[in-house]
Parts: structure tokens; sequence; C-alpha cells
């Protein structure tokens, strides 16, 4: 009985093997410092890629506002560290010595309430898992109980992230504004903008991405899984089957909320600060296009089109500065009128027959290779002009 | 067919902008057939009446509810998962594992294998059992979809025009299999055929414009003037 499920996993572990080589592997052996932390954080956006795939490439559900839960995690994250950034020995020059340094800007002159528990970095990490889950929770029931679903949605959770964007900029006083969180420094008294912390946290991003991409094709391996394919293509049979289907809408919106959210964590470690500019409408949509580039239905694929999707964004700006932003609008309208598949779907029909004609001679897996030789490219022409 | 007192049906109205579509009983031919289905299964809500099926009122529970509560509805068109293969279509449809933890954690044990297996025979499809479900021809989707209601071994099993464009071999396949299926339990059935009616029905009520105009036996129901009208006369 189900063949077909079983020789899906078998290509799925080859994947994600040949994902983690290049990941844990490749990339740190060939890149330098500078480069490597540049591609962790691409790969944070990967998070919000798998996440698509499980809940628009298999749910069907469009979110065009994972930039909010991306932001989610990354604020939290960037709360704590920002908090020990802002000692009281750090800050003495200001006003009031202690609290972040765009407070005491602003004129607060007390840490605000909700400021407090991000002291802990237990409670923070909670926080990163638990607070996105719970506002995915809210809109879902809101959203799903009610019935509203496609186009509707989408609009409702672009809407969303506008709102949170909005909010953030016009609080600066108790969120940074504009400018986001910065200066962000240790962890725990660890220095994160160190190489060593650079490698570390690359490491360990990677190993929560691989995590992520483990996690999203088990889920789909279920039951579970099988009914969100099977409500993207008959939503009243799986009502008339007995099952509560806004329910199972709600769990997906929320397993895709918490690995945005730690997407956005692991984003605020690397690169130093969090903004605005990552929970608003661009971004979101920009994230839904790394899942199309990559193929919406493929978990492997995700990771590989928000990479070469990024590699594009860094070649095209650096060699066209004047042109680079028509440049990718081309790109992503020649990718879906020429490969509705995404990646995965040009690896599906013609990466797979080529392998099995060269594994009858030699056995050599190497999964996608496209979207690495155009990594490549991309990185050896941004460091030439870089 | 359906045994007494399992399905009870009263004042059972439903408006659309104004128009009632059915009105006192059932639903009528041509418009409203489908409607009455849609009223028992919940999927439209009723603007009056109840209908109780056992002890519990229909018109108050949500579809899902309704379904676990044992009545199982196949729709006009074969609404079964193309993407899925016909064993998966059949494993979706086990009643266990249906919250969305329950599902997660669902393991494909032994008894559901064994399910799959007899319910897949039961239809005819044991030959197809790995194929994507969109492969299948129209009549086997059909039965695709039978089977997936009885997976979950409904008390009451509402079929809507389940023979609609089959070949006439198919025809007899399923008037077969809907004879041996309603052993175990209710089978109502909406159907146009009248010689597929009369292979598999044990009795007819036939509707008209919102009204029951006759019920009996096939042969008590095709005799009566009433019925002729309504067949013939416009």
């Amino acid at each position: 009985m189900n063949l077909l499920t079983k020789k899906l996993s078998k290509t799925d572990l080859i994947g994600v093997v040949v994902l983690s080589a290049i990941i844990l592997v490749l990339f740190p052996t060939v890149f330098s410092i500078f480069r490597l932390n540049l591609i962790g954080k691409y790969l944070t956006y990967a998070f919000v890629g798998v996440s698509l795939v499980l809940l628009w490439g298999n749910g069907g559900i469009l979110s065009l506002g994972q930039g909010v839960f991306f932001g989610l995690g990354g604020y939290c994250m960037a709360m704590f560290l920002k908090l020990e950034a802002s000692d009281p020995i750090a800050t003495k020059i200001q006003t009031t010595p202690g609290i972040p340094d765009f407070m005491d800007w602003n004129q607060i002159t007390k840490l605000p309430l909700f400021w407090l528990p991000f002291k802990s970095l237990t409670f923070t990490i909670l926080a990163i898992l638990l607070v996105p889950a719970f506002f995915a929770f809210i809109i879902g029931v809101a959203m799903f109980k009610r019935r509203v679903g496609g186009v509707y949605f989408a609009i409702i959770t672009q809407a969303v992230a506008l709102i949170l964007s909005v909010l953030i900029v016009g609080q600066q006083g108790l969120t940074g504004g504009i400018n986001g969180i910065t200066d962000l420094k240790t962890m725990h008294g660890w220095d994160i903008r160190s190489d060593s912390a650079k490698y570390i946290l690359y490491y360990a991003n990677g190993v929560l991405l691989i995590g992520c991409v483990v996690f999203t094709r088990w889920v789909l391996s279920t039951k579970f899984g099988m009914l969100l394919l099977a409500l993207r293509e008959k939503e009243d049979r799986v009502r008339f089957s007995g099952y509560d289907v806004a329910n199972f809408k709600t769990l997906a919106f929320c397993m895709s909320a918490v690995m945005c959210a730690i997407g956005g964590a692991m984003f605020t470690l690397q690169v130093g600060f969090m903004s605005p500019s990552f929970v608003g409408i661009t971004p979101s949509i920009e994230m839904v296009i790394y899942t199309a580039v990559g193929g919406r239905m493929s978990v492997v694929g995700a990771v590989f089109g928000t990479l070469l999707v990024n590699f594009a964004k860094t070649f095209f700006s650096e060699q066209y500065p004047d042109l680079w932003l028509f440049l990718m609008g081309g790109t992503f309208i020649g990718v879906v009128m020429l490969f509705p598949d995404g990646l995965a779907g040009l690896f599906e029909r013609f990466g797979k027959p080529f392998l099995a004609r060269m594994t009858s001679g030699k056995a050599s897996p190497k999964k996608n290779d496209e979207p690495t030789v155009a990594v490549a490219a991309a990185l050896e022409s941004g460091g030439k002009h870089g | 067919m359906a045994s007494h007192e399992m399905l009870t049906i009263q004042g059972l109205g439903v408006s659309f902008d104004g128009f009632k579509a059915v009105d006192d009983l059932i639903g009528p031919n041509g418009a409203g057939k489908t409607t009455l289905l849609d009223l028992i299964c919940g999927k439209t809500k009723s603007t009056s009446g109840t209908i109780m099926f056992k002890t519990m009122d229909l018109t108050q529970m949500k579809e899902h509810a309704i379904v676990r509560a044992g009545v199982g509805r196949k729709f006009q068109t074969p609404s079964i998962y193309e993407n899925l293969t016909v064993s998966e279509n059949l494993e979706v449809s086990f009643p266990r594992g249906r919250s969305a933890f329950g599902a997660l954690f669902f393991k494909r044990t032994a008894d559901v294998a064994e399910r799959v297996k007899n319910v897949a025979e039961e239809v005819l499809l044991s030959e197809k059992l790995d194929q994507q479900a969109a492969l299948l021809s129209h009549g086997q989707k059909q039965w695709l979809e039978i089977g997936m209601l009885l997976m979950q071994d409904p008390e009451l099993l509402m079929l809507d025009e389940p023979v609609a464009g089959m070949t006439v071999n198919e025809r007899e396949q399923t008037a077969e299999l809907l004879n041996r299926i309603s052993k175990n339990r209710s089978v109502i059935v909406i159907e146009h055929d009248m010689e597929f009616v009369r292979k598999i029905a044990h009795k007819v009520t036939v509707l008209h414009q919102g009204k029951v105009i006759a019920e009996g036996s096939m042969d008590k129901v095709t005799a009566d003037p009433r019925v002729i009208e309504v067949y013939l006369g416009h």
C-alpha cells in the first residue's frame, strides 16, 4: 500500500541530505565569513519559504502576511538583545541610563511594562515561539471559522502586515520606529558580532532550517498533510467527511507562523538589527515569490528558490544599480510564465530523467544543480565587485 | 429503503430571496432535490422546521458533526481528491484522527489497511489502489466517492444521482453495489433514471415543486396519474 508515499519520502531524504551538505559543508568551505553571513541572512528568509510550502503550496492558503510572524520573532529577539546592550554603564550618558537609546531620545524615562520580561532569555525564546503562534491562532480562528478563504484571506493577511508595520513605525518610543532596533551587541555576554559567533550562528541557523524542512516533510507525510492537500482540492468533501476544516487550516497557519518567527529571530542574531522593513507588505510578498520560484510544492525547492532570488538580487544590484529592479521583475515574470512549478518542477522535468541516465553508469545524486551553479556564479561576480 | 423513524422531516423550509425551494416536506424535482440533501447534511441552513435523525435535530448541528452522527452524503459530480491515489482517498476518509492533532499523529495501522482493502473491493477498485484518482474514469470516480463514504460506515447514506454519466454496464454494477451496501444501512438515492430506480428502490417518493406528490412502491408510483402528468405533461 501507498507505494507513492514511500517513493516520495526516499527522494525527499536525498533532497534533505544534499541540502544539508550544501548548507553545512559546501558554503562554509567555499565562502568567506562576510559572504557566509550574507548567505545566513538569506537562509533566514528560507524559513518563510518553507512555511509557505506547507501553508500555500499544500494547503492552498495564500498568506501575504508572513512578514508579520518573521517580524514578531525578530522583534522578540531584538528586544532581549537590546536590553542587554542597554545596561546602565553603557548608557550612562543618557538622561535615563539603563533603557534602550531610542526610548531615551523619545523622552521615555521608564522601561515600558511589556519590555520587562524580555530581560530573560528563557522568556524570550518562549515568546519567539508562542507570540506568533498565538497571533496566527487568533487570525486563523477569526477567518477560517467564518469560512474566509482564498483571495479574501490573502488581502486580510496583507492588511495585518500593513497594520503591524505602521504600528511599529508610529510607536517610535516603544519600538524604535522606522529605524528598528539597532546596535545589538551581546547575548548573555557572548559577542554576536565576532567572526566566531557568526560561524556558530550560521551553523545554528542551518541546523534549525534543516529541522524545519524535515518537520514540514513529516507533517506533509501524515494524514494531516494528506488532508491539507485534500482540502486544497475539495474543501466541501473534507468537511462532509466529518472534519472541522477550520481547525486544520488554523493549525497549519500556526505551524507556519512559528517557522517564520524562528527565521526572524535568527535574522536578528545574524544581522544584528530588526526593523519594520521586514514586516510590511513588500517583504511579505517577496517571500511568497521565493516559494513560487523554488516550487510551491517542494520544501527543499523553497530553500533553493530563496537562495536563488536573493543571489540574483545581490548580483543585479551590484552589476546594474540602475536597472536591477527591472531585471528582478523580469526574472519573476519569466519564472512564473516558463516554469509554473518553479525550480523543483524544472528538476522533476529535466533533472530526474538526466540523473536516471547518469546513474545507470555512476551513481552520484546531485539534486538541483541549476540553482547551485547559479548561486556560485552570482557569488563569484558579486565578490569581484563587492 | 429508509427504515422507519430514522429520519423525520417536519415543516422544513428554506427560502432563497423569497422563493421557497422546499415547502412543507421535501425537495422538488429539478429545482430543489439537491437542496433537500443540502438541508439534511447541513450545507444549507433551513429557515424553519426540523430534521430529526434518530433523536438529533440536524438543523442545529455543524456539517462535520452531522457526518460524525452517521450521515454520509455523495455529491452530484464526483467529489474526490484527484491529486491523491485511490487508497489515499479512502484512507483520508477513515473515521479516526478527525481532529487536527489527531490527524497529525494518525497511524496507518493494520485495521485501516484492511478496511481500505475491503472497501476498495466493494466498490470494484481493488486493481486501482495505487493509481492517482484523477486518472480514473467518470464511473470509477463515482464509485470511489461511494467508497469514501463507506469508509465512514454511515447509518444513513445519501446519494445524489450516482449513475449520472455512467455507461449501461456501469449502471448495472452500481445497482448491484447499492443493493449490497443497503443491507446494513439506510440509503436515500436521488435519481431520474426510472429503470435504475426500479432496480434498487424499495420505496419511491416523487417530489414536484417542493411537494410530495406520490409515495410507495415503484409500481404504485408509476401508475399514479399525477406522476405521469408531472413527468410527461410539461
